[in-house]
Formats: C-alpha cells, structure tokens, sequence
C-alpha cells in the first residue's frame, strides 16, 4: 500500500495504481479523452495532467503509478491552465460543426470544453481536411473530426483482435484508419461499430437510416413493422435520463407505436425460432457424428452476432462449415415477415417495409448482404441502432418517460425468457441447452432457475460440461455423452478460443461467440458510454427479463408452434431451410 | 556471413535486378525466418526488405503483416510513420536533403529546391532514368557539417545551391556506364 497526498488530502491507495484511478477511488474524476476501462494507458490526449511535487514537469495521470509519499495536485493553476489550453489547441483543429454534428449534445470534447468553461479558442490552426469514409454500410468515417486519442484503434486491435485501424503517417499529418489511406471496405473490418462507441466525437459514427424510417412512416403505401431486438429495452431508457439496466419493454413498444408502426413485434419471437432451429441442427450433427459416424462439422458455432460471421469469413474461413446455418434472429424475422405475415394480412412483400432496431451496427451490414432476400425483395429494409431510435423519439416530441406500458403484437411479438437472454453473452448456449435438455430428456433443465451457472457474467471465455443422463428413447445415442459448451464474447476471445480449437488443445461439441465484450447488450449501437459496470446492469436487467416470464423455453412458445403448423412445417424442413438458413463465403483481405 | 550483411550487400548489387520476384520474396522468408517471425523485428525486417526490393511494396507489406501475425494496417502504420521507408520504387541513388534545425538554418531548403529543379522531380519521386530520387531527410547527426544531404550512403557537407549540378554528375556518369556496359 502506498501513502499519498492528492490536492494535500492523504489517502491510502493499492502500489501501482495509476493516479488517475487512485484519484476516481477518492472521488475524484480527471477528464480524459483517451483511457479506457482494463486497457493500458493510451496517454494521447494528456487531458489528465497532474502536478506531482519534485516532477519538473507535469505528468499525465493516466500512465503514471503512485509511489509512496507522492504528493499530487490535480487543480492547481499550472495544471488548469495546462488542460485549458491542450482543450483549446484540440478544438483549434477540430471540424467542430457543433450544431449540424451527429454527436452533438453526445461528445466528450463538447463537454469537457463546458466543463472547463472555454468560451473562446485563441489559436486559428491549420484543420485537417474533412475525408469521409462511407465504403461500407454500417460506419462513416470523417477525419476532420478525429481528435487522434487512439480509443478506437486499442479496441479494434486489442478487444476485437481485427487491427482494421491504426495510425497511419505521423506528426499533424497523421490519420487513423485502415492501412495507408484506404477506405473501410478495403480491409477486413468486421463492422461491429465498437470503434463508434467509444469514439469521443464525431469521427466514427453509425451510417444513420432515420430518413428512410421516417420516409416508409409517411408512405400511405407502405405498412411498416418494427422488430426489437431484446438488448434494446434494457438499453433504451438510458437516452432518457433512467439509470442504467432499467427495463423499459414496456415503453418503448408504446413509444414505437407513437411514431406510427403498423406492426410492434419482437425479435425475441425469432430468437425463439433460432433456437428451434439451431437446436435440431445441432443435435442432427451429434447424430450424425456419434450414429452415422459421419464426417461431420463440430464444434458447432452460434450464428447470431453478424460481426462474428464476418470475421470467421475473413479470418478462419477454414471454420465456416462449422457455423449454424441459422440466419440471425434478425434476418429469420424479416424473411417470415415478408412471406408468412405479409400473406396473413394480404400485403404484398413489396410494399411491406421491415425496420430492425438493434444494438449494433454490423446488423446495417447483415441486412443488405446479397443472401439476405428469401422472401424476394430485401428482407430487412432499415436497421436503427438504439440510439438512432431515442433520436427519432425526441425527435418526434414524445414525452418518453411518461407512456404507459404497451403490448407488442401478434403473431411474432410473444416470446420466452430463454429469447431475452439472447442480449447476454451465454444467453444463447442457455436457451439451447434449455430446450436441448428438454426435447433430448423429457424433463426441465435440473439447475437453478433455469440458469447455467458457468456461462453467466463477464469472464471473457466460458466453459461448461453438462452430461446427458436417460435420454428419451430416440436420443439414446446421446445417453452418457457429457456436453462440451463454450461461450466467449469480445472477438479477441473469440480468437483465443478458435486457435485453441484449431491446434486441438480443447474440443467442444457447441460454441456461442458474441462480437461485443457482454453480448449484444454491449454492442456498437447502444448508448454510450458503455463500460462493465453499465454492462452488468443491463445483463441483470435482461435477466431479470426473463425470470418475470412464465414462458422460459423457446420450444414452449405458442406462437412458435403456430408458425411451424400454419407455415414452416417443420424444423429443418423444406420451407424452413429456404428462409431461415443462410451460407457463408470465405471473404478475402484485399490486403493478401 | 550474416543475412542482414548478405541482404545489403546484395541489394547494392546490380544482380539483385535480375532475380525474379519470387526469388526475391523467397530471400525476404529466409530474413524472417532469421528473426524468427518476432513481431519485435518489424522494423530491421522492414529495413531489409527496402534493401532487397529497393521499395516496399503492397504484396511485401502483405507477407511481412501475415508472417508476423501484426494487423496489415499496423505494418502500413510503421512504414508511413518513418520517412526512410518507401513504398514507390527508388532511383539508384537515393537523395536525402536534412531538413534537421542546423541544416535549415543554414539553407537546406534552397539546396533542396536547386535539386527538384536540377532533377525535375518533387520529393518522393524518382527521376525517369531510375537514377535518382529525392527525399527529405531527418537529422543525420552531422550538424556541426550543415547543411548536408546524403547520396545513397555518401554524407555530403556543407552543400551549396549552386553545386548541385556538378555533384550529381559525377553519379550520372556511373550510372550511364554502367547502364551500356551492363554488369560490372
């Protein structure tokens, strides 16, 4: 332990804490533009400058550890001075269109600059020119705006293991982004929008589809339908001023009704269906791997996280055929709304318009890929992100915090608690393993609530072994076969767990992989700023979610057995197949 | 002998000319393999390969990225970072121009703009012939000899403006020798 003074105060602090944390432990945040919660100091943008007494001159907080009898001043005139000026020479060459900009009223520099009080910028600098980036369908880029902090290249590189962004040149003329002066589609970015989220301005944002929503809206030809992704209502109401991990299910449907959708249905609906579908597909491999001792594809992958799929296409292409055939829960809904539901209520696929709101970015990206038009026209027509959704609620007046609570509608709005924890990572491998129980055995998962313990929290890869003991008759072959699952979330973790595979360290019959740190309830399109502790609140709150339903099996949802009576047949059938399944296609770098 | 001896030796050589790429890139695996794939050595292999290619090119950045396993856009970084590397092909004579503090104050850049003009070439261009190309330089750690600037790996001091025809010519004429005689 060492004994410091910060601002004269004493304090006691663990060795080797950076100032900067051991400030936040009294109370005490230091701005800062560039640190990131468990990652190294990046120290660019200097904003946490402290005076340290002996130090001739003043240190970044962020990069530098305390040692015993250190003594710190965080506010003294040297250092206000010191932040006032960094703050002015940053905006001197910042395209600071603050009115117009996507991240107004949501920028860290704007409010740092408030904080500090800066009514002036004394310094007319030379600006980087604006150079937008619009290569790819989920992300703009704008140099202009890029304050050069470097979060964006730590979680792309580190985080996500993908190394799409760096910086590239140096001194003012440097530029972060991919490889030289290529565009995003030119290099194997995955799309996954983390680069979005903890960008401190403007410089990577969403590519926004609020005008075309707004268009469909107006359309007197068009009926438009809405499906909510289950990370959204836990996510949703901190745009609202509600704390983090507060549930508001129930608003938001009223709200989207507000805004004039003619249809509020949920993505948990075909979060159930995924599971019905890539529970037999599963067990059909099992099969066909222990009985037919087949040449068979396993461990199996999860195929729900779009930025997953797309690295697996760029980086394991040798892995694809291990991947669930299953679309996303997405892609499943769009696919059954413009076939099942538009023949229901006798629309024409055409002038059906299917919105998505998701947490993600990559979600824009899986919408427009060329495979991803079953029903014949484009399944998923507009993808918001949660954000992009609060925009439209302010935007239309809607006073959020005072709707009632509202129902979504039939027939794809009922769902189980096993669909909402589809936001969590291992929230997949649970509701599997929930119905596979089941449907293999004839009896109820036998843990706690339902819960698989091993899988649940933020441990970056997770493991789980469960034995199948007097299976029902036609599962037989399954009778003693101990369950290998893993789980893991962020793709660096993804990356551990694939290479661990490929050398035969460890085997797995069932792997679920979410490209965001905490699943979808993490992902690049929710409210910023996210870190764990805003992660475990949302992940608490998607549980809880599920345990207030009677229904918490996919297998056990009626309107899930609706649609397979009226329309799909059966699980893996023909109809099914043509639908609710996809292919792969190893992508290549244009770098190689 | 050393490969990194070997390398540069080679690459000062005429016959590196006459290798095929695949040779090329053949030697530039065995450069690896002699730091043992080490992500720590982007920057001597980088160095190298600019010795062997005369240039960095994409498919060279390319091997060197999945060699190391390092992000390609991490090797792009490094290689736009440092003023040394090039990823255009260079002339036989590499021209740098120090723009350090000393050198400047004591008229680097006029020197530099009677050599674009002389060369007919902006920096980082090669003059049609191959001969040479123009660069800027950083310190060169000879200040007390500015301003200087460096042909391949001659250090010229205290250049004048108005010399710059007459150094270059005694290169021209190397090169033209040896471009009708071929090899040495």
């Amino acid at each position: 332990m060492a004994e410091i003074y910060i601002n004269g105060q004493p304090c006691v602090v663990e060795d080797h804490v950076t100032v900067l944390d051991a400030a936040r432990q009294l109370g005490l945040f230091l701005p800062t533009l560039c640190k990131m919660e468990n990652r190294s100091a990046i120290g660019a943008c200097r904003l946490c400058v402290v005076e340290i007494e002996g130090a001739r001159t003043l240190q970044v907080a962020c990069a530098t550890p305390v040692r015993d009898g250190m003594e710190i001043f965080t506010q003294s005139r040297r250092v206000r001075e010191a932040r006032q000026m960094i703050v002015e020479l940053l905006l001197s060459e910042h395209c600071g269109d603050c009115q117009t900009c996507e991240r107004s009223g949501d920028c860290e520099l704007q409010d740092i600059a408030r904080e500090m009080g800066i009514r002036e910028v004394r310094f007319e600098g030379e600006r980087l020119p604006c150079e937008i980036d619009d290569s790819t369908p989920a992300l703009i880029r704008d140099s202009g705006k890029c304050i050069k902090c470097r979060r964006c290249v730590t979680v792309c590189g580190d985080t996500q293991a993908v190394g799409a962004l760096f910086p590239q040149g140096r001194g003012f003329d440097t530029r972060i982004g991919p490889a030289f002066s290529m565009d995003l589609d030119e290099v194997p970015c995955v799309q996954c929008g983390q680069c979005a989220a903890v960008c401190p301005v403007g410089a990577i944002t969403e590519r926004d589809h609020i005008d075309g929503v707004w268009e469909a809206l107006q359309d007197e030809k068009k009926h438009v339908v809405v499906q909510t992704a289950p990370a959204i209502r836990a996510a949703l109401g901190e745009c609202f001023g509600y704390e983090a991990g507060t549930l508001v299910t129930g608003k938001m449907t009223s709200a989207l009704r507000m805004l004039g959708f003619d249809g509020v249905f949920d993505t948990n609906f075909t979060a159930d269906l995924t599971i019905m579908e890539e529970g037999t597909e599963l067990l059909n491999r099992l099969k066909k791997a222990l009985v037919d001792h087949a040449q068979v594809a396993l461990p199996m992958f999860t195929s729900c996280s779009p930025g997953w799929i797309r690295f697996a296409e760029f980086f394991y292409p040798n892995f694809l055929p291990n991947l669930s055939t299953c679309k996303s829960p997405q892609q499943m809904f769009g696919a059954v709304a413009k076939t099942y539901y538009a023949k229901k209520m006798g629309i024409p696929a055409e002038d059906l318009t299917v919105v998505s709101v998701m947490p993600c970015t990559a979600k824009k990206f899986e919408a427009q890929r060329s495979e991803m038009n079953d029903s014949g026209v484009q399944d998923v027509d507009y993808v918001l992100t949660t954000r992009e959704l609060a925009e439209m609620i302010q935007s239309a007046g809607i006073d959020f915090k005072s709707l009632k609570n509202g129902k979504m509608d039939a027939p794809m709005g009922l769902s189980s608690g096993a669909a909402d924890i589809f936001a969590n990572t291992g929230g997949v491998m649970e509701a599997a393993i929930r119905t596979a129980y089941e449907l293999v055995t004839g009896r109820p998962l036998p843990m706690d609530n339902l819960h698989v313990q091993p899988v649940i929290g933020l441990e970056g890869i997770k493991e789980a072994a469960l034995k199948i003991e007097n299976p029902l008759p036609e599962w037989a072959f399954l009778d003693g076969v101990e369950m290998r699952v893993a789980v893991a979330h962020g793709l660096n973790n993804a990356r551990k767990v694939m290479e661990a595979i490929k050398s035969g360290y460890k085997t797995y019959h069932f792997v679920e992989v979410m490209t965001c740190p905490g699943g979808c309830i993490g992902g690049g399109g929710q409210p910023r700023f996210t870190d764990d502790s805003v992660r475990l609140k949302r992940i608490n709150a998607i549980y809880q979610e599920d345990e207030g339903k009677e229904l918490r099996t996919s297998h056990n949802n009626p309107q899930v057995a609706q649609i397979y009576k009226e329309f799909l047949g059966e699980p893996l059938g023909e109809r099914s197949h043509h639908l609710l399944h996809t292919h792969y296609m190893p992508a290549k770098c244009p770098s190689d | 002998m050393l490969v990194e001896d070997a390398c540069m030796e080679e690459a000062h050589n005429h016959e590196t000319d006459e290798l095929s790429q695949q040779e090329l890139l053949e030697k530039l695996d065995e450069i690896i393999d002699h730091y043992g794939a080490d992500k720590g050595a982007l920057i001597p292999i980088l160095q190298m390969a600019q010795s062997l290619f005369g240039y960095l090119p994409d498919p060279v950045l390319s091997k060197i990225s999945a060699r190391l396993e390092k992000p390609f856009s991490e090797v792009a970084g490094v290689v736009s970072f440092y003023s040394f590397f090039s990823r255009t092909p260079q002339g036989k004579h590499q021209i740098r121009v120090c723009l350090g503090t000393a050198c400047y104050v004591r008229g680097a850049k006029e020197v530099l703009t009677s050599l674009k003009k002389e060369l007919g070439i902006d920096l980082g261009e090669s003059t049609e012939d191959r001969c040479f190309s123009l660069e800027v330089g950083r310190c060169f750690g000879a200040c007390g000899l500015a301003p200087v600037a460096m042909v391949g790996t001659d250090v010229h001091q205290r250049v004048k403006p108005s010399k710059m025809k007459a150094l270059l010519q005694d290169y021209r004429l190397s090169f033209s020798s040896e471009e009708e005689g071929g090899e040495e």
